[in-house]
C-alpha cells in the first residue's frame, strides 16, 4: 500500500475498509455455521455430545455474539469507514487509530470465541463477555468514535450526509449502552457481578438489549441503507424531510422500548406501560426509513428485475418494514402474554436479523468488495442463486418459528374443564420437533447462500493488487 | 439506587414522557406543513440549486432536489411526508396519550382505571377458583383411599402431576437420580395416604450430613461403605473392612438408619436393606453419599395448589404403588 503513506490527502483509506469487508464474510460464515449447529441441537439434542463446551447453552451466546458483533460489527465498520470518507470527500482520520480499531475488534471476537465455549459469561444476553473483554470493547469503541467523528469534523462538504447521522447515532448510543450495562464489580479475572440489583439490573439489561437491536442492528444498518440503496439504484434519496423526522423520532423512541422485554414481571406497571406505548410509537419512525429506502427506487423499479444486488438491498428494506410492524404488535401486553418466551420471538428476531441486517450487509458487500479490489463482480448469476437460496431459507425459518411459537403459546395456556393444564411442558417441546427441523433447513439454506457468495467474491478478488481511489473534488 | 418513585422522579418521568410525545408531534407537524421548508432555502441559494436541479433527473412529478451532492452523484429529493404515514404516526401518538391516561405509566400514579397487574392476576385467580373450586371441594372431605378409587379424580390427579411434579419425578413418575420413583412401594417419608399428602403440602427436607471428618477420613468412609452395601446383601471380599465399618455404623449411623438399617420414615432416613438407591447404588455413589452427605429437598406445594388439589394429587400418587 505505497499510496497509503505517500498521498495522505489525495486518496481514500481503503485498507481498513478492505480488512473489515473481508472479515465480514469470514465471520458471517462462522456465526451462521454456529447458528446451524445449535438449530440442529434443538432438533436433535444428542448433538450436544455431552461435552460442556459444545453444549447449546454455551454455543448459543457464541452464535449471537458472532453474528451480531463479529459479522454485523465488521459490516458496520467497513461500510461506515467507506461511506464517511466518500461522503465527506476526505481521507479517514488517523490511519493508525483506524488500524487499531480493526485489530482491536478482531481481538475482541477471538476472545469471545474462546471464553464463551469455556463457560465464562456475565449471563446478560448480548452482553455475555466478561469485564476484561468489555474494557477492550470500550477502548476500541472510543477509538472508532474518534476516527469516525474526526473524519466528519474534517469534511470538505458543508452538509453531513444522512447516512452519517445514523452511523454517528449508532456509535454514540452503543458507547453509552455498553458502558452503563457492563458496569460490574470484578471478583477475579474472569468473574464479576453486576453493579445493579434485582429488577433494576433486569431493566438496565433490557434497556441495553433492546437498544442493541435499535442502534447496533437498526440505526447502523439504516446508515448502510442510506448510502448503498441510492448508489446501487442510481437514484436520489426520496425525501430529505422524511429522513429528518424519522431519524429524530427513531433515536428518541428506541431508548424507551426496553421494558417490553419485561411485561408481566416484577418491573413496576408504569415502566411496562411506557415500554409498550413507546414501542407502538416506534412503528411510524421505523416505516419512515422503509419508505425512504423503497421509494428511492421510484422511476427505476425495472432495475429490480435485472440487478440482484439491488434486489438484496430492497428486499432487506422490505423485511425491515415487516419486522418493525411485528415488533410493535408483539410489545402490546395482550399479544406479548401469548408470544413471550415462545419461538415466535426467535422468528421475529430472525426476520430482522436474516432479512434485514444480513441482507443489507451482504448487498452492501456485493457493492463494496469489487470496488475495493478494483475488479468486476465474478458472476451475477451466482448472486442470483445466492439471493433465491437465502430468501427461501429465511421464509422457512420465520414461518416455522411463527407456527411453532403460536402453537407453544396456545399449548401453554390451554386448560381442561377441571382447571388443569391440557399439556405438560414436555408435550409442547415434543410438538416443536418438526418445526425445529424446518428451521434447521432454513438455516442451512441461508448459510449455503452465504458460502456461494464467499466463492463468488473470492473469484472476484483473487490475485487483485488493489490500490486506493483518488478523492474527487466536492461537487460544490 | 433509589426506586424512582418519589416526587421528583415522578415529575421527571411525566415531563419526559409527555414532552417527548409532544416533541414528536411538533417535529412531524413542522415538517409536513410547508411544501418547501424554510430550512432548505439558504442552502439552495448558496449552492446554485437551480442549475443543479435542472441537471438532475427530476423525481416523480418533478420534485426538486435539496441541491446537495455527495460522492459525485448522491442527491436528495425533498418529497413531502406521505400523508398516510403522518396519520399513522399521529394515531400512535394519540393512542399513547389515551393509554397513559387510563393505565399506569405517568410515573407511579394510578391513573383512571386503577389497573395493576397484581389486581389482574388476583381477579383471574378468583375467577378460576369460583369455576373449578367446587370440583375439588367434592373430593377433599373424602378419605384418600376412596378418592383413589374414583377414575375422575385419578384423571385430574394425573394432569396435576404432569404440570407440577413431572419436572423432577419424570413424566412416568419413575424418578431420576435424586428424585424418588413413585411407582414402587418404597417410601422415604412413609407411604400412608396422609404421609404422602403431608409430603406434598409442606415439602420435605432430608439432611444426611457428610461424614468424612467424623469417620477419620477416606479409610473410615471405605469401611462404612463396605458395611452399608453388605446390608442389602452385597458382600465385599474384605470381610474385615465391613466389620470395621459395622463398628463405625453402630456409633454414628444407627441414630437415623436404625440398628438393622431399616431406616426411619419419620426422619426421612431411607432403608439401607432394600436395593433401592435414591442417589445411585454403585459403590462410588454410596461412598459419595457417606463422605459428602445428601440434602434432598421436596418443595412445599400447599400454598399455591391449595389443600383440595393436593388431596386429589396425593390420591393419584398413592394409587401408583397400589397397582
Amino acid at each position: 500500500m505505497g499510496a497509503d503513506r505517500t498521498d495522505m490527502h489525495e486518496t481514500y483509506n481503503y485498507t481498513v475498509v478492505r480488512q473489515f469487508a473481508v472479515m465480514t464474510i469470514v465471520w458471517g460464515i462462522v456465526g451462521m455455521l454456529v447458528g446451524v449447529v445449535i438449530a440442529a441441537q434443538l432438533a436433535w439434542p444428542a448433538l450436544n455430545f455431552d461435552l460442556p463446551w459444545l453444549s447449546y447453552g454455551r454455543l448459543r451466546p457464541l452464535h449471537t455474539n458472532a453474528v451480531i458483533f463479529a459479522f454485523g460489527g465488521c459490516a458496520l465498520f467497513a461500510t461506515s469507514y467507506y461511506v464517511v470518507q466518500r461522503t465527506c470527500h476526505v481521507r479517514l482520520f488517523c490511519r493508525r487509530l483506524a488500524a487499531f480499531t480493526f485489530w482491536g475488534w478482531q481481538a475482541v471476537i477471538v476472545l469471545a470465541a474462546v471464553t464463551l465455549p469455556l463457560g465464562i459469561t456475565q449471563g446478560k444476553e448480548y452482553a455475555e463477555l466478561e469485564w476484561p473483554i468489555d474494557l477492550l470493547i470500550a477502548v476500541v469503541w472510543v477509538a472508532y468514535a474518534v476516527v469516525f467523528l474526526g473524519t466528519i469534523a474534517r469534511r470538505r462538504v458543508r452538509h453531513i450526509y444522512v447516512a452519517n447521522w445514523f452511523f454517528a447515532a449508532f456509535i454514540l448510543a452503543v458507547a453509552l449502552l455498553h458502558v452503563v450495562n457492563s458496569a460490574v464489580i470484578p471478583v477475579s479475572l474472569w468473574k464479576s457481578y453486576s453493579l445493579y440489583a434485582g429488577v433494576q439490573d433486569a431493566m438496565v439489561q433490557w434497556w441495553y438489549g433492546h437498544n442493541a437491536v435499535g442502534f447496533f442492528l437498526t440505526a447502523g444498518f439504516l446508515g448502510i441503507m442510506y448510502y448503498f440503496v441510492p448508489k446501487q439504484a442510481g437514484r436520489p434519496i426520496y425525501s430529505y424531510r422524511l429522513s429528518i423526522v424519522h431519524f429524530w423520532a427513531l433515536v428518541f423512541t428506541y431508548m424507551w422500548a426496553g421494558p417490553h422485554h419485561l411485561h408481566y414481571t416484577a418491573l413496576p406497571d408504569w415502566a411496562q406501560s411506557l415500554g409498550m406505548v413507546m414501542s407502538l410509537i416506534l412503528l411510524a419512525p421505523s416505516w419512515g426509513g422503509m419508505i425512504n429506502g423503497i421509494m428511492t427506487l421510484s422511476g427505476a423499479w425495472e432495475k429490480l428485475r435485472t440487478d440482484p444486488v439491488l434486489r438484496f438491498l430492497i428486499v432487506s428494506v422490505s423485511f425491515y418494514g415487516m419486522s418493525t410492524f411485528e415488533g410493535p404488535m408483539m410489545s402490546i401486553k395482550t399479544v406479548n402474554a401469548l408470544s413471550h418466551y415462545t419461538d415466535w420471538t426467535i422468528g421475529h428476531v430472525h426476520s430482522g436479523a436474516l432479512g434485514w441486517v444480513a441482507f443489507i450487509s451482504l448487498g452492501a458487500m456485493y457493492f463494496l468488495i469489487p470496488r475495493l479490489f478494483d475488479r468486476e463482480l465474478y458472476s451475477l448469476r451466482l448472486v442470483e442463486v445466492h439471493f433465491w437460496v437465502s430468501t427461501v431459507g429465511i421464509v422457512l425459518y420465520i414461518t416455522s418459528m411463527w407456527v411453532a411459537g403460536i402453537m407453544q403459546g396456545l399449548m401453554w395456556r390451554a386448560v381442561n374443564d377441571d382447571g388443569t393444564l391440557t399439556y405438560s411442558f414436555v408435550e409442547s417441546v415434543e410438538a416443536m420437533h418438526p418445526f425445529y427441523v424446518i428451521r434447521f433447513l432454513g438455516g442451512v439454506l441461508f448459510l449455503a447462500g452465504t458460502v456461494v457468495m464467499a466463492w463468488n467474491l473470492w473469484r472476484t478478488v483473487r490475485g487483485a493488487r488493489p490500490g486506493e481511489a483518488a478523492i474527487p473534488a466536492p461537487a460544490h | 439506587m433509589g426506586n424512582f418513585n418519589d416526587g421528583f422522579w415522578n415529575l421527571f418521568i411525566i415531563v419526559c414522557t409527555l414532552g417527548g410525545i409532544f416533541a414528536m408531534y411538533l417535529l412531524t407537524a413542522m415538517n409536513s406543513r410547508a411544501a418547501n421548508p424554510r430550512v432548505t432555502e439558504p442552502d439552495a441559494m448558496q449552492s446554485g440549486a437551480t442549475a443543479s436541479r435542472s441537471d438532475r433527473p427530476a423525481g416523480d412529478g418533478g420534485v426538486e432536489t435539496m441541491g446537495h451532492v455527495w460522492d459525485e452523484d448522491l442527491t436528495e429529493l425533498n418529497n413531502p411526508l406521505p400523508r398516510w404515514w403522518v396519520i399513522l404516526f399521529y394515531l400512535t401518538l394519540v393512542f399513547s396519550v389515551l393509554y397513559l391516561v387510563l393505565y399506569p405509566g405517568l410515573g407511579s400514579n394510578a391513573m383512571l382505571l386503577g389497573w395493576t397487574q397484581v389486581k389482574e392476576y388476583e381477579a383471574e385467580m378468583a375467577q378460576a377458583e369460583a369455576r373449578y373450586g367446587p370440583l375439588y371441594e367434592e373430593f377433599v372431605n373424602l378419605p384418600i383411599e376412596q378418592v383413589a378409587a374414583d377414575p375422575r379424580a385419578l384423571r385430574i390427579g394425573e394432569r396435576l402431576f404432569a404440570s407440577y411434579c413431572a419436572v423432577c419425578h419424570g413424566s412416568d413418575a419413575r424418578g431420576v437420580p435424586g428424585f424418588p420413583n413413585l411407582r414402587d412401594d418404597v417410601w422415604q417419608w412413609g407411604g400412608e395416604p396422609d404421609r404422602i399428602k403431608a409430603s406434598i403440602l409442606a415439602g420435605r427436607n432430608a439432611v444426611m450430613p457428610g461424614w468424612r471428618d467424623a469417620l477419620g477420613g477416606d479409610a473410615g468412609v471405605e469401611e462404612v461403605t463396605a458395611y452399608t452395601l453388605s446390608l442389602s446383601g452385597r458382600t465385599d471380599d474384605d470381610a474385615e473392612k465391613a466389620a470395621a465399618g459395622k463398628e463405625r455404623y453402630d456409633a454414628l449411623c444407627v441414630a437415623c438408619h436404625g440398628a438393622d438399617g431399616a431406616g426411619n420414615p419419620a426422619l426421612g432416613a431411607p432403608s439401607l436393606t432394600d436395593d433401592v438407591w435414591l442417589y445411585g447404588g454403585s459403590e462410588a455413589a454410596v461412598r459419595h453419599s457417606i463422605a459428602e452427605g445428601r440434602q434432598g429437598r421436596m418443595p412445599a406445594h400447599g400454598e399455591f395448589l391449595g389443600e383440595a388439589r393436593v388431596h386429589v394429587l396425593a390420591a393419584w400418587v398413592r394409587s401408583l404403588s397400589q397397582r
